[in-house]
């Protein structure tokens, strides 16, 4: 039985297909959901989500959100996800110095500290993943 | 009748307008576009949301999370969603007169957070006690720019300054149509959990309390970015399709005007002509 798999953010469909399994950061630790799953609903951390389909591996970096798990169907419900190819590695290093900055002075543009830390979660995420899984070069964010 | 040169002048004149009318006509068009393909885009989220939710108040009841409780409706807040520039036909005039018979109509304390400077300085003038307001959100709205809105009527909702919270907007119907549309917020009325797995089947994971407790907020953020993104596509459709009333009434006037302009020259060829003639006798 193939096994649905939904990435969506509040912003877009950022994958739909078929899949023979996926592994994702959940927040109680690293998740892996092959088909015949028991009925799940958990929230996300940050990290990488990888789908495995007939021997090729696709990697995103996800952070936050939830996790619907069903036996035929997984849907993820990050607040982002960018495919490691399309990740911006240039733009991430920005983030990160950015977020590190305001961490450090304390002061961040509109918004409090907490926020700042999950922007540099988020940054070293992307970069993470991003180095990790470069083939291409940097290319455009998706 | 006005001078042969004067009518040039004004046909000159309404040329430029129909210029810019129909420009921006264009540009309302593209942006348009862009705003239903973000309207699209943001659904399936939010439907999904709207699943995980259901299932989640199959386990739960009202008393779980403060964002749930009903309360007697004392205290009301609306926001009301409206576009920052002008020149878009009757969107704005429909939702504010919209929101405004909302507001009579509620006897208690009532206040409004606007999005959009047109609902602000009208909510201004009405003396409607304005608890904030948010420029609107540009071209293309993103649901980074919302959560700090979604933060603040989840906070108030959860402290008490408000029972009830409200969004007004313009619902997206079509192209040629919206309609001005208040959907609840809050308190959060889950839908009937009808699709797919009961919720009851479900392992939560901490457990359904701490899963809802992050999800609630998210749900909250998401109602108001599907009414922001609404909104806009309303405003696109809104102002295109008074720009291109506004050109077609300038060609309409400048058809008029060409024509009185043959006219007024045709009466100055006879005269001259007349004079000439006359001229020519008379020697």
């Amino acid at each position: 039985m193939p096994l649905k798999l939904e990435i969506v953010t509040p912003e877009r469909l950022a994958y739909s297909d078929d899949v023979d399994a996926v592994t994702l950061p959940g927040s109680e630790g690293q998740l892996g959901v092959l088909p015949h799953h028991a009925p799940l609903i958990t929230t996300l951390g940050a990290g990488e989500l990888t789908i495995r389909k007939g021997g090729t591996e696709e990697h995103f970096a996800v952070f936050g959100g939830f996790l619907q798990v069903r036996p035929d169907r997984v849907v993820v419900m990050a607040e982002t996800a960018d495919l490691a190819s399309e990740i911006d590695l240039e733009r991430a290093q920005d983030a990160r110095r950015e977020a590190e900055r305001a961490l450090e002075t304390g002061y961040h543009e509109g918004a409090d500290l907490s926020s700042a830390r999950a922007a540099l979660q988020q940054a070293l995420t992307r970069i993470r993943i991003a180095e990790r899984r470069h083939r291409e070069g940097p290319r455009r964010r998706g | 009748m006005a001078s042969q040169r004067e009518i040039r002048r004004r046909i000159g004149a309404v040329q430029n307008i129909k210029q810019i009318t129909r420009a921006f006509q264009f540009v309302a068009a593209s942006k348009l576009k862009r705003a239903q393909d973000s309207t699209l885009a943001a659904r399936p989220y939010s439907e999904r949301i709207d699943e995980v939710l259901a299932d989640l108040a199959a386990v739960l009841t009202g008393e779980d999370h403060p964002l749930l409780s009903k309360r007697p409706e004392v205290k009301r807040l609306i926001i009301l969603i409206t576009t920052d520039r002008g020149l878009a036909g009757p969107l704005n005039t429909n939702t504010i007169r919209f929101a405004a018979r909302e507001i009579t109509d509620h006897k208690g304390d009532l206040a409004v957070v606007t999005v959009g400077r047109k609902g602000r300085d009208a909510m201004r003038r009405a003396r409607v006690p304005v608890e904030a307001h948010f420029a609107g959100f540009g071209d293309r709205p993103s649901f980074a720019d919302i959560l700090p809105l979604a933060r603040l009527v989840s906070d108030d909702y959860r402290a008490g300054t408000y029972d009830r919270v409200d969004i007004v907007y313009s619902h997206f119907v079509s192209t040629l149509s919206q309609r001005p549309t208040m959907d609840p917020l809050l308190p959060v009325q889950p839908a009937e959990d009808t699709e797919g797995i009961p919720g009851r089947q479900f392992i939560f994971e901490p457990n359904p309390a701490t899963v809802l407790d992050q999800l609630l907020p998210r749900y909250v953020a998401t109602r108001i970015y599907q009414a922001v993104l609404e909104a806009k596509a309303s405003e696109e459709s809104s102002r295109m399709v008074a720009m291109k009333n506004a050109t077609d009434s300038a060609e309409e006037l400048i058809d008029d005007y060409t024509l009185a302009y043959n006219k007024v020259r045709q009466a100055n060829i006879t005269r001259e002509m007349i004079e000439i003639a006359t001229g020519a006798q008379a020697r």
